[in-house]
C-alpha cells in the first residue's frame, strides 16, 4: 500500500483559506503547517493511514445557513423521539457550526456552554505544532461548543451531534470543541457524527478535555459519517489526581476515519479507559490511534479494541502506552483483537509499550484470525442459520468492548446502534448476493 | 572458542563489571587508509583476488549506498557516524603457515588464549600444519574472522567429505564463484538499506556454508569475530544455503577489545533453506559495550535474513544480544515456502548507558506457513532496549500461524524497555497472536532467593536466567552455558 509514498503532502486542499488566517494561534498553526505539511505515510503515526484520497481536491469553507426543516428532520432520525437518549439535553452542530435553535437550551444545573466564535480560546492541551491535523484544526476551526461542568456537579448526560447536512463534496469543517470538568465534578457526553444528504465531506473536529481533581468524564462517539465522507478526530484529556477518563469510541460511517486519542495522566491514581470497536465494510478505512501517557505514579489505564472487517476494508490501530520515569506503581493493559470476515479485508496493528520506570505492571495483547470454526459449529448444530450464526458472533465480539461502558444508557444506545448497523450490513449483503 | 567449557571457568573469574575480552593483541596489520572511495573497494577487491564481477557488485552497492541515508527510525541515538574516518580494511600481514605452535606470531596465541581457546584448536586457528587423521577430535567447526580476515577454517577435511562446504567467503568467491554468484544478494539485496548497501561494498571476510541435497552436517560449525585493529570498521559478510532436506546448526560468537572511541560493525547474514531443509543459526553477541559512562563501545548495525525457499523449509534465529554499545539488528525470516517455519529466540540485554533496537520480521507468503518469537528483553542501569517486530501475512498465506511473546524486565528505574510490533494481516484465514508484558524482579522472588543465602547478585542470576529459560534451551548446549554466565556478567553492578 505505502509502495510509493510522497514525502510531503501539499496543502493545496486548503492553501486559499490557510493564506487568509488571522489571529496568533491561527498563524501559528497555520505556519507549522506550511513547514510540515499533512501527514504522509512517511510519518511514523500516520504509517497506515494515507490521506493522499485528499489531495487533488479543494475544500471551501461549509455553507453558513441551512435547512431548519431538514436539520429537524435529521435530528429525529439519529434521537428517535420515542427512545430514552432523545430526552436528554443536546447540543447540536451543522456543518461545524452551533445551532443554537437546534440545542437544549435548558442545560442541567452548573453545566454552561458557550460557541467557540463567542468566546475563542484554543486552551494549551492541543499540540499543533506536532499533529498535523490538529493544526489544520486550529487553523481554520469555524466554531465548537466549550462545555464547562462547575466543581462537584454531577451533571449527568448530554448528547453533542456534529450533522453534516447536505453538503457538497469538496467542504471541510473543523470544529474546535472543548470540555472542563471541575473538581469532583462528572458528565457524561454521548459525540454522534451523523450526515444527512452529504457528501464526501471531510469533518476534522479537535476536542479537548480538562479533568480536574476527582472528576469523571465519560465520552462515548458514535461516528456515523457519510459514506463518502473522511472523518479525522483528534482528543486531547489531560487527567488529574484521582480523575479518570472513560472513552469509547464506535466507528461505523465514512470512507477514511481515524479516531486520535492522547490522554495524559497527571495526577496519582487517576485512570484512564480508551476502548473503541469498528464495524467495517465495503474499501472503508478505519483508525483507531491512541497515546495514553503516564506522568504520574499509581495510575490506570486500559484499552480494548476490536475491529471487524468485510469486503475490502482495511482497520488500523495503533496504541502506545508510555509510562514516564516518575510514573512508578503503573498498571497498563491493551488488548487489540480483529476478526476478518473476507480474503481481502486488512489489519494493520502496533500495539506498542515505551516505559521508562521499573515498578510497572504493563502488558499488551494482539489477535487477529476469522470467525472460530468451532463456535459456528456449535451454532449450526442447533439449528441456526449460517448467516444468523455468524452474525451472532460477530456482535458478541463486538458487544464484548461495548460492554465495558458504565453508564448503562449510553451503553445501550450503543448497542441499538450496533445492532441496527449490523442488520443493515446483512440486508445490504444479501441484496449483492 | 566460546563455545568451549574452558570459557566458563574464564568467565568466573571476571571482576565486577569488567570487559573480559578488554584486551589489544599486538601483531602486524596491513591496514589500508582511512576512508571510503571507489579506490578503497577496488583495494579490497584486488587484495582478495577477487573477478571482475564481484567488484562490479561492490561497485554497485557503492554507488547505491551513496544515495541512501543512514536510517533514524530506531530508538537509539548516537553521534553522526563519519564512515571516512574507518579503516575498511585491516588484515593481520601474511607470511607462510607455520608448521607448529612455536612458530606462530606468540600475540596471536595470546589473544586465543584469553579467550579461552584450547591448545589444539588454537593450532588449527592459527593456521598449524596438522598431520593427517588428526582431525575430528572437536565437535565444532570454526572460522575465525581476526578484523576483517579469516584467519582459519578447521575441519575442512571432514566436512568436505560429507560434501559440506564451509570456508572464508573470500575463497569462496574465488573457488565456488557459481554458487556465491547465484545467492549472494539474493536475500539481502545489495540496495537493502544504508548498512547493507555499505557491507556489500566493502566487506572483506566471513563465512560461506553449503550444505548439498540431502546432507545433514556432520558438526556444529562455528565462526568467531573479534574487532581489534583500532578504528576498524568490521564488515562480514555470511551465506549459509542448504538445498533440499539438508541441515545445519551454525554458531556465531564475537568480542571485540576494549576502546575508547566507538567501533562500527555492519555484518550482513544471508540464509537460503530449499524444500525441508533446516538452518539453526545461533549468535553470542559480547562486542564490547563501553565502559559504565557510555564511552566507547561497538555501534552494531547488522542486517540478518533468511529465506525459506521450498516447502516445509525452516529457519530458526537464537540470540543472545549481551555487548555493544548499539545494537540495531532484526534476523528475519521471509516464509515463500508452504508450511515453511520461522522462529526467533530473543534474549537482550543491556546495562549502563547500552542501547539495543533489536527484534524480527516475519513474512508469510506461503500457505499454512508458521512462525514462532520469543523475545526476552531485560533493561538495567541507564539503558534503553527495544524490541521492533513485524509479522506480515500476504493475502496468499492462508493458514499462516503466528505467536508472539515479547517480555522485558527492567531492573532500576533509569532505565527503559519498549515494545514496538507491527502486526498487519491480509489474510483472514491465518492467526496472528501477540503478546507483551513488562515487570521488574519483584521483591518476593528476591527474598525468596535471599533467604536460602544467594548472594544478591546471584539472586539477580537465577531469576534472569529463569525469565530467559525459554530462549536459552534453544541454544546448542555449550552456548547455553555461556550465554548464563554472559547474562549475569552483563547484569553486574545493576542491582543493590
Amino acid at each position: 500500500m505505502n509502495a510509493i509514498a510522497p514525502i510531503t503532502l501539499s496543502l493545496e486542499p486548503f492553501a486559499a483559506r490557510l493564506s487568509d488566517v488571522k489571529g496568533e494561534d491561527r498563524k501559528a498553526a497555520a505556519g507549522a503547517l506550511a513547514r510540515t505539511g499533512l501527514p504522509t505515510p512517511r510519518v511514523e503515526a500516520w504509517h497506515y493511514t494515507n490521506l493522499r484520497a485528499l489531495s487533488g481536491r479543494v475544500f471551501a469553507d461549509a455553507p453558513v445557513g441551512f435547512d431548519e426543516t431538514a436539520a429537524q428532520a435529521a435530528l429525529t432520525r439519529i434521537l428517535p423521539p420515542d427512545a430514552a437518549i432523545a430526552t436528554l439535553p443536546r447540543l447540536v452542530l451543522v456543518n461545524g457550526r452551533f445551532a443554537p435553535t437546534l440545542s437544549s437550551t435548558d442545560l442541567p444545573e452548573g453545566v454552561s456552554c458557550t460557541s467557540f466564535v463567542q468566546s475563542p480560546d484554543f486552551g494549551i492541551l492541543a499540540s499543533p505544532d506536532r499533529e498535523g491535523m490538529v493544526a489544520l484544526n486550529t487553523a481554520l476551526a469555524d466554531d465548537g461548543v466549550q462545555i464547562i461542568v462547575a466543581p462537584g456537579k454531577q451533571a449527568g448526560q448530554l448528547v453533542l451531534v456534529s450533522l453534516a447536512l447536505g453538503t457538497d463534496s469538496d467542504v471541510s469543517f473543523h470544529p474546535r470543541h472543548s470540555i472542563t470538568l471541575g473538581e469532583g465534578a462528572s458528565l457524561s457526553v454521548i459525540e454522534i457524527a451523523a450526515s444527512e444528504n452529504a457528501g464526501a465531506y471531510l469533518h476534522n473536529p479537535v476536542l479537548t478535555c480538562a479533568i480536574a481533581e476527582k472528576a469523571h468524564l465519560t465520552h462515548v462517539k458514535i461516528q456515523q459519517e457519510a459514506e463518502n465522507a473522511v472523518h479525522l478526530a483528534t482528543v486531547y484529556a489531560d487527567i488529574a489526581v484521582r480523575a479518570a477518563y472513560d472513552s469509547f469510541t464506535l466507528g461505523l460511517g465514512s470512507v477514511m476515519a481515524r479516531h486520535e486519542v492522547h490522554a495524559t495522566m497527571h495526577g496519582n491514581h487517576a485512570a484512564v479507559h480508551v476502548n473503541g470497536a469498528q464495524l467495517l465494510a465495503a474499501s472503508q478505512v478505519g483508525d483507531i490511534t491512541s497515546v495514553i501517557a503516564h506522568a504520574a505514579p499509581d495510575c490506570i489505564s486500559r484499552q480494548t479494541v476490536r475491529n471487524v472487517l468485510s469486503d475490502h476494508s482495511r482497520a488500523v490501530f495503533q496504541g502506545k502506552v508510555l509510562v514516564e520515569r516518575v510514573a512508578q506503581k503503573t498498571d497498563g493493559y491493551q488488548m487489540n483483537q480483529a476478526l476478518l470476515l473476507s480474503p481481502s479485508a486488512e489489519i494493520n496493528a502496533k500495539p506498542e509499550l515505551e516505559i521508562y520506570a521499573d515498578d510497572v505492571k504493563c502488558s499488551h495483547g494482539a489477535t487477529v484470525g476469522a470467525l472460530d470454526d468451532d463456535q459456528l459449529f456449535y451454532l449450526r448444530s442447533r439449528g441456526i442459520p449460517d448467516d444468523q450464526a455468524r452474525q451472532m458472533l460477530v456482535e458478541a465480539f463486538l458487544v464484548e468492548a461495548v460492554d465495558l461502558v458504565e453508564d448503562e444508557m449510553l451503553r445501550t444506545v450503543l448497542h441499538q446502534t450496533l445492532a441496527t448497523a449490523l442488520s443493515q450490513r446483512v440486508g445490504a449483503a444479501e441484496k449483492t448476493a | 572458542m566460546p563455545a568451549v567449557t574452558e570459557t566458563r571457568e574464564q568467565v568466573e573469574k571476571l571482576g565486577k563489571s569488567s570487559y573480559e575480552w578488554g584486551f589489544e593483541t599486538d601483531i602486524e596489520m596491513d591496514v589500508a587508509p582511512k576512508g571510503l572511495n571507489e579506490d578503497i573497494i577496488r583495494l579490497i577487491s584486488t587484495r582478495k583476488e577477487e573477478p571482475e564481477w564481484m567488484l562490479e557488485w561492490r561497485l554497485a552497492a557503492y554507488r547505491s549506498w551513496l544515495k541512501m541515508k543512514e536510517p533514524t527510525w530506531a530508538k537509539v541515538t548516537h553521534p553522526p557516524i563519519d564512515y571516512q574516518d574507518v579503516h575498511y580494511y585491516a588484515a593481520p600481514k601474511k607470511k607462510d603457515g607455520p608448521k607448529s605452535l612455536e612458530e606462530v606470531d606468540p600475540e596471536l596465541l595470546r589473544t586465543y588464549e584469553k579467550l579461552g581457546i584450547p591448545l589444539h584448536e588454537q593450532a588449527m586457528l592459527a593456521g598449524v600444519e596438522v598431520p593427517e587423521g588428526e582431525e575430528a577430535r572437536l565437535p565444532v567447526a570454526v572460522d575465525a574472522v581476526f578484523d576483517s580476515v579469516s584467519v582459519a577454517t578447521t575441519f575442512r577435511k571432514t566436512l568436505s567429505e560429507a560434501g559440506v562446504i564451509f570456508c572464508p567467503i573470500s575463497e569462496a568467491i574465488r573457488d565456488y564463484p557459481d554458487l556465491v554468484k547465484q545467492y549472494i544478494g539474493s536475500v539481502v539485496p545489495v540496495a537493502d538499506n544504508f548498512y547493507a548497501a555499505l557491507n556489500s561494498a566493502v566487506f572483506t571476510d566471513g563465512s560461506f556454508v553449503f550444505v548439498p541435497k540431502g546432507v545433514r552436517c556432520p558438526m556444529e560449525l562455528s565462526t568467531y569475530f573479534r574487532i581489534n585493529a583500532k578504528n576498524t570498521g568490521q564488515f562480514e559478510r555470511t551465506l549459509i544455503v542448504v538445498e533440499d532436506g539438508a541441515s545445519v546448526s551454525y554458531l556465531e560468537g564475537c568480542t571485540a577489545p576494549m576502546r575508547d572511541e566507538n567501533q562500527l560493525h555492519a555484518a550482513v547474514v544471508e540464509l537460503v533453506a530449499m524444500e525441508d531443509s533446516s538452518i539453526k543459526y545461533s549468535t553470542v553477541q559480547n562486542w564490547y559495550p563501553g565502559d559504565e559512562n557510555g564511552r566507547g563501545g561497538i555501534y552494531n548495525f547488522v542486517t540478518k535474513r533468511g529465506a525459506c525457499r521450498g516447502a516445509r523449509a525452516k529457519i530458526s534465529w537464537t540470540q543472545v544480544e549481551t555487548g555493544s554499545a548499539i545494537t540495531w539488528k532484526y534476523p528475519s525470516c521471509i516464509l515463500q515456502g508452504e508450511e515453511s517455519v520461522g522462529e526467533f529466540y530473543s534474549v537482550a540485554v543491556t546495562n549502563n548507558h547500552q542501547q539495543a533496537d533489536t527484534g524480527t520480521k516475519m513474512i508469510h507468503l506461503g500457505r499454512n506457513s508458521r512462525s514462532t518469537i520469543i523475545a526476552k528483553t531485560i533493561s538495567a542501569g541507564k539503558s534503553d532496549s527495544t524490541y521492533r517486530g513485524q509479522v506480515k501475512i500476504m493475502p496468499k498465506a492462508s493458514g499462516a500461524r503466528n505467536f508472539t511473546q515479547c517480555d522485558s524486565l527492567l531492573i532500576g528505574d533509569q532505565c527503559g524497555a519498549h515494545t514496538v510490533p507491527y502486526i498487519e494481516s491480509r489474510n483472514m484465514t491465518a492467526r496472528v497472536e501477540h503478546e507483551a508484558t513488562t515487570s521488574k524482579i519483584s521483591e518476593d522472588q528476591m527474598f525468596y532467593c535471599r533467604q536460602r543465602g544467594l548472594s544478591q547478585e546471584d539472586a539477580v542470576g537465577l531469576i534472569v536466567n529463569g525469565f530467559c529459560k525459554e530462549v536459552l534451551k534453544e541454544l546448542p548446549m555449550e552456548f547455553a552455558v555461556e550465554a548464563q554466565k554472559l547474562l549475569q556478567i552483563s547484569l553486574e553492578g545493576s542491582v543493590g
